[in-house]
């Protein structure tokens, strides 16, 4: 995409460092300014913006800046343009774009939106990425930097210049390096490769592509060549982001598997509500991000212990209410429980609504990790994988280090001599299935980051969740780890190959097959209990 | 919950009563003319079918507020299909033959139309279906008042093609036969407009896909190849919201990588955080952002009804709008419910859509519509970048694919056939003869 | 003779009789009263019955893997989806050139999405003999090679349960790729006729509603006759305590394989009643939770007395067929809160109350053994 000649006078305006003109209230430019960027159609609103940029008015920026959100609004009836601080319902907010007065609510039904579309999105961008070039703030020049790979174009080329030999910080100088070779390349000078080869950048790789396709047959060749070369490291970098999709698929069905390890594994409860105390968890998501507006953060945090805690005292109340009288019976649980996931599916349809309720993810879980230019892993799976990691050590530390782990265990081994040893087994079953239903709820709250809040969400992960468990080897925490790891890694290793459908039928193929080797899993349970 | 009018109870008993011929004839004079619902309000789709069953159900009490239709009062018959194939049709025979409605609105899923449509044809029902859909299909007992192929797919990419300069696409979607359908129709018209093999790329996954990063990396791969690259999304329900995430998380720009998307709209995004998504591209007939009085209107007295000052509307909402006040005009033509004569006047009834023009209902029970671009906006809603001059009348068989570019369908006398062929000269099937 | 044997038997005699006497008193009130009479039985309840009824089979074939055998199938909906499939086959040949697009060969589905000739495993099912053959042979076939190497490698318990789990959740996905040939999603609809009968008739519904209920009188003996035979015994021993009856020499898997596929056949049998009298065949019959649905209806009417499964299936489908109907928003709580109930009240299902009484009044009935956990 090009910038427009309005956007590079901008960028001179910026990048000589003209003063800005002096600030002036003037009401009736303002005005027309901004009524020319209404009446005109997509096309003509180039010109519009020009005509902004070409004012110098001081508050050209905010301007542009709601324009670029969609906030700038004029008010049908006054004609008179406007701000909205906050577009969500029936009625908005809104301050003057002129005077910054504020307007008190309007209706949507009065306002009438500055659309923009994509190319225009584009070339606002760019033209805020050009003036972070000059923050102090080394993080916002890089991501300004590289905003501008492939943007570059003649009337920027000098002022760049100009920018790279001032710049301090070398990833930045040689990101504009990049941005003018590619402009160079687009010129056809073969040099610019050079520059070039070995980057993993996608643009590079774009402007290189198209290189490679031109008529020019030295240029195409010394593209194709710059193009090998980084083909071959991006294979690498490909290999090493399957394995990070693999073990992310891994985390997730490890932590919606881990609760039921406890429930069904230990304690020979078939919970099919396990999925809906997921559920639960989920939506203590979002209930503490409705309690604390504008800190998704926070809330997500808070909402770790409490969607431990909703989810705990449910499972309690599931198992004081029916599991208690079902002793003996495990597969009746089954039954039961299943009644229990169907009412309590409905419950959140009715109570809160049918639909699929948003959770926000906070700043600093949004974008991804940047490895180098090809290999980027995505910070809110990077967070889950660390969360089920967590998770998993506190579950072991729980069940091997207190005082509960070892009551569990006792009872779960021989309930009758336990309890003559004094142990409450009652309240050991209790304990075991709110830990259990416990953390089936963190499992939800980290779900709430990756998928649909929704009334059918626990629907979703039941099945793959009694997979792994019994793929594992009932009874065995570890069991659970490695086979929910090493079944998403499986997964996403076929997946580029087999695509997702057959992937996954390749994947169930394969747990049938592997029963048939090893009847009891991965790690079967050894001794007396494993009869039971 | 919405309270509604149709806890039935009682009335059910009495329904049942009714079919068993205890009522007396005398009471058919005063009798409500029945509307069913046919929409799923538990399992996996009911989280966009329920606001279809609360939209019927605010209609039929505006319609009631203003006097009924033919001096009679309405009243919804509400059945709960449970997002279970074999139960729509259970439920749409449980409809026709033991409550005896006089029309049906519902469905979603193509293949809860697939499992009904037998019903209704042998019941001889009527059925509103008001879901964008893949086509090649033309019922007389039907009418489909969602979009064909060529009222969403066809101009959403000749926007990205002519507006935007697309040259690389992406055709991602669900495993099943609506995605199937539209690409097909993409990939041939694509190809008819000198698109590469090497430049289109399909890939199809499973119902509710929750595990993004491999397909969205692939995207990401194949964007890179200095063409401009767009992805034509035809996901379905549950599915897009890991994907959008995937997305907003691998750094895909709207301005870089844009996805156009067929079955996305203000109901969904609901459940999206769509800060990161700006940009991206949806196709619908309507958009909640439409700058109209009437569509204010259906918008205030939506949110009356739900009681919440959030709720949103949809394309399929105002289907289901268009539809209603098509049924009810054709039935004040005909001044009767009798199925075969409300078929034969609906044809050619024009109401006014939501976007400021009207909808008409051609011989093919397919509907004229505006097509809109809508670019999504970080409060959920749509911006429109684009619309056709005028409305689109909406085509049955495409014109695209090989088996069906010589079927029209034409439901007046005396061709009568939903599936004429032109070149044979006959109709079709073994259905209308 | 063994299969004579449960006629002997007062429960069979009593669910035949009753079985017989709805069958007839069906029928009658369907064809001799006129349709407004009160008592009259529309063509719309026989279809729902029929419906029930193949259910009500289905059930009976997983009692007698679960009841008998001990082997919980969460996988039972696979048989039943494979032999509908078989019949929607046939039933889809049947169509002819009366399709949307008139192709004398492809079925709609294919002709829109190109192909150009039919697979070779649609080979074949124009014919219905060879078709009807199908719907014992597929799911046959697939519960003998998964039940060969399961019983040979002596998966037991929920480990084999969670694979008969995979077993259908991998046939739903794989069915519901276009590229099977078998319609994708929209599975196979929009039937015409079966065996020239043309499906919309009245007199068709009830034909099938009767051979419906035959078939589920003849599985329902065939299960007791192996249930009091010499093998049903060493089924009920191997379910009781597998161990000990392999160190009395019995060759366990064998048996188990046998009753398995029993199972599997009279499951598809059930699905291809099942397809003609609700119009449809589609991939979610093979959807995990359909299969656990149909143990949840053994486990209400009652595991391990056949009889228990019928009532199950029957009242479980006819309470969903009024719940949706009745309070469509609100009917999940009563479905679940049921479940929830009967399990806990009714640790034997509806048929414990049943047989609770009918062993007072004649206690030497012939009675297997209640599984081991409910005497627990």
């Amino acid at each position: 995409m090009k910038i427009p000649p309005c956007l590079r006078r901008l960028l001179a305006l910026c990048l000589l460092a003209c003063l800005p003109l002096t600030a002036q209230a003037q009401e009736d430019d303002g005005q027309s300014l901004l009524a020319s960027l209404d009446a005109a159609s997509y096309a003509q609103m180039g010109g519009a913006i020009e005509a902004i940029v070409d004012s110098g008015d001081p508050r050209s920026r905010d301007w542009l800046e709601a324009l670029l959100g969609g906030k700038l609004q004029r008010h049908k009836e006054s004609g008179r343009f406007v701000v909205v601080l906050e577009n969500r319902g029936r009625n908005w907010p809104v301050v003057d774009a002129l005077t910054g007065e504020d307007l008190g609510e309007m209706s949507r039904r009065e306002l009438d939106r500055i659309g923009i579309n994509n190319s225009l999105r584009g070339q606002l961008q760019s033209v805020l990425a050009v003036l972070d070039l000059r923050v102090d703030d080394v993080g916002a020049r890089r991501e300004a930097a590289r905003d501008l790979l492939g943007q570059v174009d003649e009337a920027m080329v000098a002022p760049l210049q100009d920018l790279l030999e001032a710049e301090g910080d070398a990833e930045v100088a040689r990101l504009l390096a990049q941005g003018l070779a590619i402009h160079r390349l687009e010129q056809g000078q073969v040099a610019a490769v050079d520059v070039l080869a070995g980057s993993l950048n996608g643009e590079v790789r774009s402007a290189l592509s198209s290189a490679a396709r031109s008529d020019d047959p030295a240029l195409a060749e010394a593209a194709e060549a710059a193009l090998a070369g980084i083909d071959q490291k991006l294979r690498l970098n490909r290999g090493l982001e399957t394995l990070y999709f693999g073990l992310s698929l891994g985390s997730v069905l490890v932590l919606a598997a881990i609760g039921l390890a406890i429930t069904f594994g230990v304690m020979g409860v078939i919970n099919m509500a396990h999925g809906e105390l997921m559920m639960l968890g989920a939506y203590t998501t979002w209930a503490m991000q409705q309690l604390l507006p504008g800190q998704p953060g926070l809330a997500l945090l808070l909402a770790i212990p409490a969607g431990f805690l909703v989810a705990a005292l449910a499972g309690i109340a599931i198992e004081r209410g029916v599991i208690q009288f079902l002793k003996g019976r495990p597969l009746e649980t089954l039954l039961a429980t299943f009644g229990v996931s169907l009412i309590l599916q409905q419950l959140v349809r009715t109570v809160i609504s049918p639909l699929n309720r948003t959770v926000v993810t906070p700043e600093w879980m949004s974008g991804s990790l940047m490895i180098n230019e090809g290999l980027s892993l995505t910070l809110n799976r990077l967070y889950v994988l660390g969360f089920a990691m967590l998770v998993f050590a506190g579950l072991m530390l729980v069940m091997r280090r207190t005082r509960l782990g070892l009551e569990v265990r006792a009872v779960t081994q021989n309930r009758a001599m336990a309890r003559a040893m004094g142990i409450r087994a009652t309240r050991v079953d209790i304990m075991t299935f709110a830990l259990g239903s416990g953390v089936a709820g963190l499992a939800g709250v980290a779900l709430s980051q990756l998928t649909n809040v929704g009334p059918n969400l626990g629907q979703n992960y039941i099945i793959d969740s009694f997979m792994v468990v019994v793929f594992g080897g009932v009874g065995n925490l570890w069991g659970t780890l490695v086979a929910g790891l090493s079944l998403g890694v499986i997964n996403q290793v076929l997946e580029p190959w087999a695509g997702a459908v057959l992937a996954k039928i390749l994947v169930l193929v394969f747990i049938i097959l592997f029963i048939q080797k090893r009847p009891r899993g991965l790690f079967p349970q050894k001794g007396r209990a494993a009869e039971g | 919950m919405i309270p509604s009018s149709t806890y039935r109870s009682p009335r059910w008993l009495a329904a049942s009563l009714l079919s068993l011929g205890v009522a007396a004839p005398a009471m058919a004079q005063e009798d409500p003319i029945k509307v069913g619902i046919l929409h799923s309000l538990s399992g996996t789709m009911a989280i966009s079918e329920t606001v279809l069953k609360d939209t019927v159900e605010m209609l039929i009490e505006q319609q009631n507020a203003n006097g009924g239709l033919l001096g009679r009062q309405l009243e919804a018959v509400v059945v709960d299909p449970a997002s279970d194939w074999p139960l729509f049709a259970e439920k749409a025979r449980e409809l026709l033959a033991q409550e005896e409605v006089d029309v049906i609105f519902g469905n979603w899923t193509s293949v809860s139309r697939k499992s009904v449509l037998p019903v209704v044809e042998e019941l001889n029902g009527l059925l509103f279906y008001p879901v964008q859909y893949e086509g090649e299909e033309s019922s007389e007992n039907v009418f489909y008042t969602g979009a064909a192929p060529n009222q969403q797919a066809i101009p959403a990419v000749n926007y990205l093609m002519n507006e935007v300069g697309v040259e690389r696409w992406v055709l991602a979607g669900t495993d099943y036969v609506y995605p199937r359908t539209t690409n097909k129709i993409l990939e041939a018209y694509l190809k008819g407009h000198g698109v590469g093999d090497a430049d289109i790329m399909i890939n199809y996954t499973p119902f509710g896909h929750s595990d993004w990063q491999n397909i969205v990396s692939e995207i990401k791969a194949f964007g890179s190849e200095g063409k401009k690259t767009a992805v034509v999304s035809t996901i379905n329900g549950d599915a897009n919201v890991p994907f959008y995430r995937e997305l907003g998380n691998q750094g895909i720009d709207a301005a870089d990588i844009p996805v156009v998307a067929f079955s996305v709209g203000e109901q969904e995004l609901t459940g999206i955080d769509t800060a990161p998504l700006v940009g991206h591209l949806a196709a619908w007939n309507y958009f909640m952002s439409v700058d109209t009085d009437t569509n204010y209107d259906f918008i205030d007295a939506w949110i009356e009804y739900t009681g919440d000052d959030m709720a949103v509307t949809n394309d399929p909402m105002e289907a289901h709008y268009i539809g209603f006040n098509m049924w009810a005009e054709a039935v004040r033509k005909a001044g009767t419910t009798e199925v075969d004569e409300v078929k034969d006047a609906i044809i050619g009834v024009s109401v006014p859509n939501l976007t400021g023009g009207y909808a008409a209902m051609m011989p093919n029970h397919h509907i004229t519509k505006p097509v809109l671009i809508g670019e999504i906006q970080d409060n959920g809603q749509f911006s429109i970048v684009w619309e056709t001059p005028s409305t689109v009348a909406g085509d049955a068989w495409s014109d695209y694919l090989e088996g069906s570019k010589d079927l029209i369908s034409d439901w007046r006398a005396p061709l009568s056939c939903g599936n004429y062929n032109v070149v044979k000269g006959s109709c079709g099937g073994g259905e209308a003869q | 003779m063994w299969l004579t044997r449960p006629f002997r038997e007062r429960a069979t005699q009593l669910f035949l009789g009753v079985l017989l006497a709805a069958l007839a008193a069906v029928t009658l009130l369907n064809l001799a009263l006129p349709a407004e009479h009160p008592l009259h039985v529309s063509t719309y309840t026989v279809t729902l019955l029929g419906k029930y009824l193949s259910y009500a089979l289905l059930a009976v074939a997983v009692d007698l893997v679960w009841g008998y055998l001990g082997i919980l199938s969460l996988g039972h909906g696979a048989f039943f989806a494979l032999g509908g499939y078989a019949m929607g086959m046939y039933l889809m040949r049947q169509i002819g050139d009366r399709g949307v697009y008139g192709d004398p060969l492809l079925p709609d589905f294919m002709v829109f999405l190109d192909w150009d000739a039919l697979p070779w495993y649609w080979l074949g099912f124009d014919m219905p003999w060879f078709a009807f053959l199908m719907v014992l042979l597929a799911p046959g076939l697939l519960a003998l090679v998964f039940g060969f190497l399961a019983f040979r490698s002596r998966v037991t318990g929920v480990y084999l349960s969670i694979i008969t789990q995979a077993l259908t959740f991998a046939l739903m996905l794989a069915f519901f790729r276009n590229e099977m040939g078998f319609g994708g999603n929209n599975g196979l609809t929009d039937f015409k006729e079966l065996l020239g009968f043309d499906l919309r008739s009245d007199a068709t519904r009830l034909g099938l509603f009767l051979a419906t209920g035959v078939a589920l009188a003849v599985g329902y003996v065939l299960c007791r006759a192996i249930v009091v035979s010499k093998l049903g015994r060493v089924c009920v021993a191997t379910r009781d305590a597998e161990a000990r009856t392999r160190f009395l020499g019995y060759r366990v898997e064998r048996f188990q394989l046998f009753v398995f596929v029993v199972s599997a056949m009279l499951a598809g049998v059930a699905g291809a009643l099942y397809v003609p009298q609700v119009g449809i065949i589609n991939p979610s019959e093979f959807s995990p939770i359909f299969s656990i649905e149909i143990v949840l209806w053994v486990a209400l009417g009652g595991r391990a007395t056949l009889y228990g499964a019928v009532i199950g299936a029957i009242l479980v489908n006819y309470a969903k067929t009024v719940f949706t109907g009745v309070m469509p928003d609100a009917w999940l709580f009563a479905l679940g809160g049921m479940f929830v109930l009967v399990t806990v009240l009714l640790p034997r299902g509806i048929a414990g109350l049943l047989a609770y009484r009918l062993r007072r009044r004649a206690p030497s009935s012939p009675e297997s053994p209640a599984p081991r956990e409910v005497s627990a």
